[in-house]
């Protein structure tokens, strides 16, 4: 699964560090087990572009953790730019059993609701048929200046969400969300993963 | 646990019928039952029982099962009964090498704690003795190749290639209606009411391998184990397509999860993909899962998206391209071969593009030979033919009319009404010719089904679509099976 480059800081300076390496402009989230909606609490720093402007949001961030997020770090990423995001992941359905999921809109995808589900394991085709059942097709195509979004890179993500759902049974689900389209491809830049903790399978 | 074939056989094509709880108030279901299993022409022996002996519909009833002659042939039991008696009466059908039941009664699972324990006691109890049972709280089964009308509702519906099961006995007799309304017959039809022992999963397994079933038409609702079902639709669907219509559709909206995932996984989404996932083809409503099924039975498979339409009329042909552009069915271009072999049929003003409108130019003959030449052009996959009966509506007027037959009226009645068979048996043979689907739509099919166009249309066993955007919606659900089979290497 492509994921943006990411580095875990533990305060300002090595946050600085880190920028530094990435290069401008880039984000920092606050980071922790116990931290699931990062962008709802006002946990992630957009167009961060100067080392002065880290040191300050980085700052910013470790002040909001509250108690009960336990141990926290910060995240810093460089800032992807796309004008599409799309969301990816799977879940464990009492009926169904693990069923992975595309859907068209990164953080709006709730509100937008087009979506695509399949059960699990995916077989050959299934993948590409999740992208072509989606509503929005307008949006894989050439978009404000952007390349069309590589339908196999997008399928690549659904069938690697498909084997790690079936080789780890003690993760119950994963989001990928947003996956921001850059350049036609797409890469996760924030992901949920729920384990089932205690049990050993 | 799948039943055993040899029960499907006494079900559908038993070599007799007994209804246990025959009625004399023709009010009653015992009553009922009887009457449509001896008025539609079943052909096996039919026996009845009642408490008090006599004659019911010319038939001598008995007191109890084993009160059966002794040389009686029995297969199948209506159970028409109180649900107290039936652990009585299935342990003496068994006695009769009776194998199927049917149990109409009521009284089981449906009505609260005791009910489900007797239910459980009977499907146990028809396990142990090997009976297949439906039901209880069902309607019936409907058979037409035994022209067995074993039911307590109507219709019996036109003989055909469509296997009805479903939860719901109201949507059987709703599918049955329109089968008799369109023409396009069914083959067999079961109210499995509370499924308690046959499910309508089993039912589908049995069409899925049924010589006299093409297509198999399903409502459900309240599926337990969502898993188990589709992977059972799975292999139901490998062998023949499936047209589903679930209720609840819009129950079970968003659960509480933690994830965005979690939280856009409702039901219906889920099922919907694990439907598609498993090639059956899930309608929206009741008459868009019946033409659907009745396409399959009567159609073959398209073997692309790509559709000409041929209209007499230019809005219909806009309309219906709007709906195809709006499908996943492609609008076909026009090859210039075939567009210069249809300039040698028509006068210019034809509009030479897809949709191909005549406007007015056709003469005797034209009709036929343009949906030939379509129907052959290597870059169409399917045809709508638009406009059929337009002059038998005409002739409809005037055969009604106060000039009639005079004037040289009554001729060009004939005339119209004979081309308009003749286009409807065009459109049926060069279907068949050239392995493409061939829909005919026209509001006629329902505004006036004894136009010469439609009634045609009925007799050469397709269906009439009643609107274009119909037609279209029915042979999309073609092509998204026919891509499905071909994507999973069953074509």
């Amino acid at each position: 699964m492509p994921f943006a480059e990411e580095r875990i800081v533990s305060s300002p300076d090595e946050a600085i560090e880190a920028a530094e390496k990435i290069g401008y402009p880039c984000v920092a989230k606050l980071n922790g087990d116990r931290i699931a909606h990062k962008t709802e609490r006002g946990l992630v720093r957009l167009g961060l572009q100067s080392p002065e402007a880290v040191r300050d949001a980085v700052s910013d961030l470790f002040g909001a953790a509250r108690p009960e997020d336990g141990e926290v770090s910060v995240l810093v990423a460089p800032m992807l730019r796309g004008a599409r995001e799309l969301i990816a992941g799977f879940l464990t359905d009492e009926q169904f059993g693990k069923v992975v999921m595309i859907g068209v809109g990164g953080v709006l995808a709730e509100a937008i609701g087009d979506v695509a589900f399949r059960l699990l394991p995916l077989a050959s085709g299934d993948a590409e048929s999740m992208i072509d059942e989606l509503k929005t097709q307008s949006l894989f195509e050439e978009f404000r200046g952007e390349p069309a979004i590589n339908k196999d890179s997008v399928a690549i993500v659904l069938n690697a969400l498909s084997n790690v759902a079936i080789a780890e049974s003690n993760v119950l689900s994963v989001d990928l969300n947003p996956l921001i389209i850059v350049d036609g491809e797409p890469i996760a830049v924030d992901a949920l993963v729920e384990i089932l903790s205690g049990v050993s399978k | 646990m799948t039943p055993p074939r040899e029960g499907f056989k006494a079900l559908f094509d038993p070599r007799g019928v007994v209804v246990a709880g025959a009625s004399t108030h023709p009010g009653k279901f015992g009553f009922v039952a009887l009457h449509n299993i001896l008025s539609q022409g079943y052909a096996g022996e039919v026996y009845a029982t009642n408490r008090d002996g006599g004659s019911i519909l010319g038939i001598e009833t008995v007191p109890s099962i084993d009160d059966l002659p002794p040389d009686a042939v029995v297969d199948l039991v209506f159970v028409c009964t109180p649900a107290s008696g039936n652990e009585d009466l299935l342990r003496a059908c068994s006695r009769r090498g009776i194998r199927a039941a049917f149990v109409t009664s009521a009284g089981y699972g449906e009505s609260g704690e005791d009910g489900r324990v007797a239910e459980q006691r009977l499907v146990a109890l028809a396990d142990e003795l090997g009976i297949l049972l439906a039901g209880p709280n069902g309607q019936g089964v409907v058979s037409t190749p035994s022209r067995l009308c074993a039911q307590i509702v109507a219709p019996y519906p036109p003989a055909g290639r469509i296997g009805v099961a479903s939860q719901s006995g109201n949507f059987v007799s709703s599918f049955l209606n329109y089968a008799y309304q369109s023409g396009v017959g069914i083959s067999r039809a079961v109210s499995a009411g509370n499924a308690a022992a046959l499910t309508v999963p089993d039912l589908l397994d049995f069409y899925a391998s049924d010589d006299e079933t093409d297509v198999s038409l399903a409502y459900v609702e309240g599926i337990a184990d969502g898993r188990a079902f589709a992977e059972r639709i799975r292999v139901v669907t490998e062998q023949k397509p499936l047209v589903l219509l679930k209720g609840g559709a819009t129950s079970g909206g968003q659960r509480a999860a933690a994830s965005h995932t979690g939280a856009l996984a409702t039901d219906d989404r889920i099922f919907d993909g694990a439907m598609r996932q498993a090639g059956a083809t899930r309608a929206a409503n009741v008459e868009e899962a019946f033409e659907a099924a009745a396409t399959f039975a009567t159609q073959p498979l398209p073997r692309g998206p790509r559709v000409g339409v041929i209209t007499t009329a230019g809005g219909w042909g806009v309309v219906t391209a709007d709906a195809i552009t709006r499908s996943s069915l492609d609008l076909a271009t026009l090859s210039d071969s075939l567009r210069d072999a249809i300039d040698l049929l028509l006068p210019p003003r034809w509009s030479r593009n897809n949709p191909i409108d005549l406007a007015g130019g056709e003469t005797r003959d034209t009709i036929p030979e343009i949906l030939s030449l379509v129907a052959q052009d290597p870059t169409i996959d399917a045809i709508i033919y638009l406009g059929l009966g337009i002059q038998s509506n005409q002739a409809s007027l005037m055969r009604n009319g106060s000039f009639y037959p005079d004037h040289g009226i009554e001729r060009i009645v004939d005339y119209h009404e004979r081309q308009d068979r003749r286009f409807a048996e065009a459109a049926a043979e060069i279907s068949q010719t050239f392995g493409k689907p061939i829909l005919t739509a026209t509001e006629l099919a329902i505004a006036d089904p004894n136009n010469a166009g439609p009634r045609a249309v009925r007799e050469t066993k397709k269906l009439c679509y009643a609107s274009s955007n119909r037609a279209v919606t029915a042979l999309e659900h073609l092509w998204q099976h026919a891509r499905w089979r071909e994507q999973h290497g069953l074509i």
